[in-house]
């Protein structure tokens, strides 16, 4: 069973005496809905006279289009409409550095299932059926198929824009004196790993139904997990006023990173409701979900670290090349978090990250889970592995004797807050054995160890704005019930439980009797989304603030009321009440009317703002957080020498949540983290069939289906023993951190790992498939290296550095040959105001990048 | 969600009328529908007409008999695994049973459907758009095998998981068509081809199988083994089912192998030859799983390397022969791989 390392601390004073919610494994607020079927998805929801659109997508994977014929399409039974790109001439895309993207595709394709048209009839069937019967064709132009042939080929080009030819973008940074701390190294290793793309899986396929008001506005009911970010894309495709679009978060049935861009069957429904004046819905099929993707890029990735004797490290160079896929996507922001977060488990003086992302002719890849982060964590943990082996030091004891203080400002100059790294590392090592069986255990039973480091919510917002990044609205009333109006979107995670027990703890009242408003760009206030793990800590401080205004106003008409002083009223078991005497107190809604009564209708509001990053440099929008969750894992497993297959046993996972809001939720999220890596780890792979070059110019999606997409089910889940690290970082909301995302980090490497302890093979990339294994073992029987993994790295030419003197050496978080660069002094003094903000933006800054 | 071609669904309660509804054109049989209608949503196995046997009575049910056991075609797999009569005398047989796809899907799908199932490749399970992009393939509307694009030949894999055994242990069928009924072995319904994988006529009806008392647990050992990416749901991408009788010295009289998934039908195993007359012993279960190795023509058309596929044949088969021998089975499946219901 999951157990916790700690009870939750109280902070006692006189106005909150103890936490009666928080920390207590509460049962979620849309748990009975869910479980019982009452809750609607959006595809559940149904308008009279909707109608129904279906798409068609194109078959080849880079063309021309040559012509589009409805003709006969047009004439089958039940069609309403037949819509084609020219009528949503607005490119539209998640980031403002690669709006690349059109609703349906104009003279071009890019992927096959890039959509060309838009049916519309009465039925689902009939839609499909007229679908299917649209004639497009197509100016076959060369398929570009892996990173390798987009760096060969520059033209023609998938896209007018980019760095250079097929390469959307290039990187290069470099931190501190990286040639000086490679001279110094004892030992230097290099590693070359694959990573293989692959896909979010949500059980929940899209689903998106626009409902036409009248002629001037509208309804977007949508399975997104970015509502905020959805209405903003309408507004400007559409070319209509946002205050006309509404868009509605349904309850979302999974996301992972799959539903966090605006998609196209979301802009084309709300375009046809707008054109027909009625309801138009799409649902998508299993494949349609494949094609939209926004997946794991595939990174191929190159990684030299120089250590001294004693383990610790003098310098790191890593390279990455990532398959972008189709579009931009969030491409750019998954190409800096391949290198971006490296430095904030162990301490790295000097660093230089060089990356590439490559446009491919596949769907677009984009953030799932980790965003960017698991691959070269993959790499880094599993190169830690190698370099303990050669420095004959335990990799446990390699990886604490290296850890990343707290209160750190990293080479490439994140704040890294609090850190519980410490407390994981030992837990797991504990309730492994590690120390007792690490090395020790019989031939073919192994134990692998990583670690990973997660942010909690992006320093920065996607578009570049200095507006609170969530806000919460509160409204109490005569009742005694509390409404609670927020942007945010519930994707299964949780965040509505999180969100009402935040108030509900601090007005001292009981869950029954709050109401939750979510995810509504008509009614709630703006909160940027269910993405980068920002959600607890952000939409948390922002609830935290909104119920403290309410509970001081409160607690001024009642200690007027009754003659008390307000400091020392206890909002607790729905009453506010005399800490001296408990009896003198009033109910909360006794209280709500004293309130009312004496200041009128009321209302209180909260927001939040990342405090801003010391980073300056160009790229340095990415990676900076509040403050980041940190968790290790020991995988345990029994590889069969004989066919290379394997099982793993058992999962031990400590993470750093800061404070568990719900415990079991966290365990829930770690638990399904631990799930999704294993799938990632064992199994699963977007991979794609190029038919012979000579026969076809195809390049198809290899299984787009839950059958043959292969993805672990229950009964393949290990034995996992999770332990929650309590640090209370006082940035989180009650010392809260994000769990949504981090646990997953470790997973891969840690079985790559103990694999390699099992039978001694190294399999440098995953999946790590039971062939693999195999391959490994023949190779060691025949004293060959026990290696499978890629042979090399591509030359690239990144460009020019962009060199960034560290905290370490004086720097000012601003690259070397930045004009600015001596305006500022001092490590991290920056605060983050908004007066600063102001001034950043008055200066037209735009040396961060404003991506998440 | 995908949707279903417009059809003509019929469900006549006489079997004559089934029959009689498969003489016209363009007509198809469907029982539990659960590889029917996934593959008409992907617009193959394409019909006007659809006669379903679910409402023809007497098709369905288990007779356990001195001769052995007689299987209604229409019986559902759950049954199949319920029958405790069935696991005490056939283990190998309801562990292949159980081992179909999930809970909910054996509950629908029959006996006889799984004995007809689809040959699959991952070329052709794919939807109508899909297939279009590829241009189609030899099975079905295109003119090139895209898995081996030289062949004259389709090379879809034989996809049941109750065939391989069912020949192992001497099954038979009983096939009714306009003509009357016919008894075949199970080892001959199957042709070795993708395309026209099935030697019965597009208008006889498989009505009942029947596993003989002389391959049952008394009379011989078995053993049935298969290979899969996941505990649940997979198709085999290998099976290797096995039965081996012995007299009182504990001399091999009879044997066979058969293998699954990587052929177009089941592929017989030689081993005969080199078992009969000898009592089983690990050397001879070496050589006869280099023969299953040789046999077996995986193709890069299924889940997982087609190459390792082929390796993986000599090992199954080893530890299916093991199994039965009682000596050690080295070679450890993934521990979700076979769970006996």
């Amino acid at each position: 069973m999951p157990k916790s390392d700690s009870k939750p601390a109280v902070k006692a004073s006189k106005d909150n005496p103890e936490l009666r919610l928080i920390g207590t494994p509460f049962r979620r607020v849309d748990g009975r809905t869910k479980v019982t079927g009452q809750l609607q998805f959006a595809d559940d929801l149904s308008f009279p006279r909707m109608v129904y659109v279906k798409l068609v997508r194109s078959t080849v994977p880079h063309a021309n289009i040559k012509n589009i014929d409805c003709s006969e399409a047009r004439k089958m039974p039940g069609v309403v409409d037949i819509m084609l790109g020219e009528e949503l001439p607005v490119p539209y895309g998640i980031l403002p550095v690669s709006r690349d993207e059109h609703a349906l595709a104009i003279n071009k394709v890019r992927f096959v299932g890039d959509p060309v048209a838009a049916v519309a009839a009465l039925t689902e069937d009939q839609a499909h059926e007229a679908a299917l019967a649209v004639k497009v064709k197509y100016e076959v132009l060369p398929t570009i198929d892996s990173i390798q042939t987009a760096l060969k080929t520059p033209e023609p080009r998938i896209h007018e824009y980019g760095d250079e030819g097929n390469l959307h973008k290039k990187v290069s940074l470099e931190f501190g004196a990286v040639d000086e701390g490679f001279e110094q190294a004892d030992v230097v290793l290099e590693d070359t790993v694959f990573f293989q793309g692959n896909t979010h899986l949500p059980i929940e396929q899209h689903a998106a139904v626009a409902v036409a008001e009248d002629e001037d506005r509208v309804t977007l009911y949508s399975s997104t997990q970015t509502p905020h970010y959805v209405h903003r894309a309408l507004a400007r495709v559409l070319q209509i006023p946002a205050s006309r679009i509404r868009v509605i978060a349904c309850s979302v049935g999974g996301g992972f990173g799959g539903k966090t861009d605006p998609f196209n069957h979301e802009i084309i429904v709300t375009k046809l409701a707008l054109k027909l004046g009625r309801p138009v819905k799409a649902t998508l099929t299993r494949e349609e979900v494949f094609y939209c993707h926004r997946g794991r890029h595939p990174v191929l990735m190159n990684l030299r670290t120089g250590f001294r004797k004693d383990g610790s490290m003098t310098a790191q160079h890593l390279r990455t090349a990532l398959d972008g896929g189709g579009y931009g996507s969030y491409g750019v922001a998954s190409t800096f978090y391949t290198g971006a977060l490296q430095t904030t488990t162990y301490t790295l003086p000097a660093y230089r990250f060089e990356a590439v992302r490559a446009f491919t002719n596949k769907p677009p890849c984009g953030p799932k889970r980790g965003h960017g982060t698991p691959q070269p964590r993959f790499a880094y943990e599993i190169h830690l592995d190698k370099a303990a082996e050669k420095l004959r030091i335990d990799p446990a004891e390699l990886r604490l004797r290296n850890l990343l203080p707290a209160n750190s400002v990293t080479a490439n100059w994140l704040e890294v807050g609090s850190t519980g790294l410490r407390q994981c590392i030992e837990a797991v090592v504990a309730g492994s054995g590690w120390k007792e069986r690490y090395g020790k255990l019989p031939e073919g039973r192994g134990l692998g160890l990583a670690c990973g480091a997660y942010m909690c919510g992006a320093g920065l917002p996607i578009y570049w704005n200095h507006m609170p990044q969530s806000g919460v609205q509160l409204k109490l009333d005569r009742s005694g019930g509390v409404a609670i109006f927020c942007g945010q979107a519930e994707v299964g995670q949780g965040s509505d439980s999180v969100l009402a027990a935040i108030v509900a703890e601090i007005l001292g009242i009981s869950l029954a009797d709050v109401r939750l408003c979510v995810a509504d760009t008509d009614l709630t206030p703006v909160d940027l989304g269910s993405y980068s793990s920002r959600v607890t800590l952000m939409m948390g401080q922002a609830a935290m603030q909104a119920a403290e205004r309410a509970r001081e106003l409160i607690a001024k008409a009642v200690g007027a009321q009754l003659e008390i002083p307000e400091n020392y009223l206890v909002f607790a078991d729905n009453r506010v009440f005399y800490s001296g005497d408990p009896d003198k107190g009033l109910s909360f809604s006794e209280a709500v009317i004293a309130a009312e009564a004496r200041f009128g209708t009321l209302g209180t509001t909260g927001s939040y703002t990342p405090p801003r990053a010391p980073g300056r440099y160009r790229g340095a929008g990415v990676g900076p957080s509040p403050t980041y969750s940190f968790t290790a894992a020991i995988l345990e497993v029994e590889v069969d020498p004989q066919t290379g297959l394997y099982n793993v046993d058992h999962v031990w996972l400590a993470h750093d949540i800061g404070r568990a809001i719900n415990p079991v939720l966290v365990l829930g999220q770690i638990e399904g983290s631990v799930y999704m890596g294993l799938g990632e780890a064992i199994m699963e792979e977007q991979e794609f069939r190029r038919l012979p070059k000579r026969l076809s110019p195809s390049l198809v999606h290899k299984m787009p289906s839950l059958l043959e997409y292969k993805s672990p089910g229950f009964h393949d889940m290990p034995e996992i023993t999770s332990y929650l690290v309590e640090t209370d970082d006082e940035r989180g909301p009650f010392g809260a951190k994000e769990v949504g995302q981090g646990p997953l980090l470790p997973i891969m490497p840690a079985l790559a790992n103990a694999v390699y302890d099992a039978v001694g093979v190294r399999v440098d990339q995953v999946p790590i498939r039971p062939d693999l294994v195999l391959k490994g073992l023949q190779a060691k029987a025949k004293g060959k290296e026990a290696r499978v993994g890629p042979a090399n790295f591509p030359e690239i030419d990144f460009g020019d550095p962009v060199l960034v003197h560290t905290p370490e050496q004086g720097g000012d978080g601003r690259a070397v040959d930045d004009p600015k660069a001596k305006r500022r002094t001092g490590v991290g003094s920056s605060t983050g105001t908004m007066k600063e903000r102001d001034q950043a933006l008055k200066e037209k800054d735009s040396a961060a990048l404003t991506t998440n | 969600m995908l949707r279903l071609p417009p059809i003509d669904y019929r469900s006549p309660q006489r079997l004559e009328e089934v029959i009689a509804t498969l003489a016209s054109e363009n007509v198809r049989l469907v029982a539990g529908g659960t590889d029917l209608w996934p593959n008409m949503k992907r617009r193959h196995q394409l019909a006007d007409t659809v006669v379903s046997l679910m409402s023809v009575p007497g098709l369905r049910g288990i007779e356990h008999g001195k001769d052995g056991v007689k299987i209604g075609a229409l019986t559902s797999l759950a049954d199949i695994v319920r029958d405790d009569k069935m696991r005490a005398l056939w283990p190998a047989f309801t562990r292949a049973v159980a081992s179909i796809s999930s809970p909910p899907l054996r509950s629908m799908a029959t006996i006889g459907g799984n004995l007809c199932v689809d040959t699959r490749c991952t070329y052709y399970n794919q939807t109508e758009e899909w297939r279009r992009s590829i241009d189609y393939c030899l099975k079905e509307k295109g003119t090139i095998c895209w898995v081996a694009t030289k062949s004259p030949r389709c090379w879809a894999h034989s996809a049941s998981d109750s065939a391989p055994i069912l020949c192992a242990l001497d099954a038979q069928v009983k096939l009714i068509g306009p003509d009357g009924e016919r008894v075949i072995p199970v080892s001959a319904l199957f042709r070795d081809d993708g395309i026209d994988y099935l030697c019965k006529k597009s208008d006889e009806i498989l009505t009942e199988l029947l596993i003989p008392a002389g391959s049952d647990q008394d009379h011989c050992r078995s053993a049935f083994w298969k290979l899969r990416r996941r505990g649940s749901i997979d198709f085999a991408v290998l099976s290797v089912a096995a039965a081996v009788w012995t007299d009182t010295k504990n001399t091999v009289t009879r044997a066979t192998v058969y293998l699954g998934a990587v052929g177009s039908s089941p592929v017989s195993i030689d081993v005969e030859s080199l078992l009969v007359g000898q009592p089983l012993n690990e050397d001879l279960i070496k050589q006869v799983a280099q023969r299953a190795q040789k046999a077996a023509t995986p193709m890069d058309n299924t889940d997982f390397a087609a190459a390792w596929r082929g390796k993986m044949a000599n090992n199954y088969t080893h530890a299916a022969l093991n199994e039965i021998a009682g000596l050690p089975v080295r070679c450890a499946p993934p521990k979700h791989g076979l769970t006996v219901v």
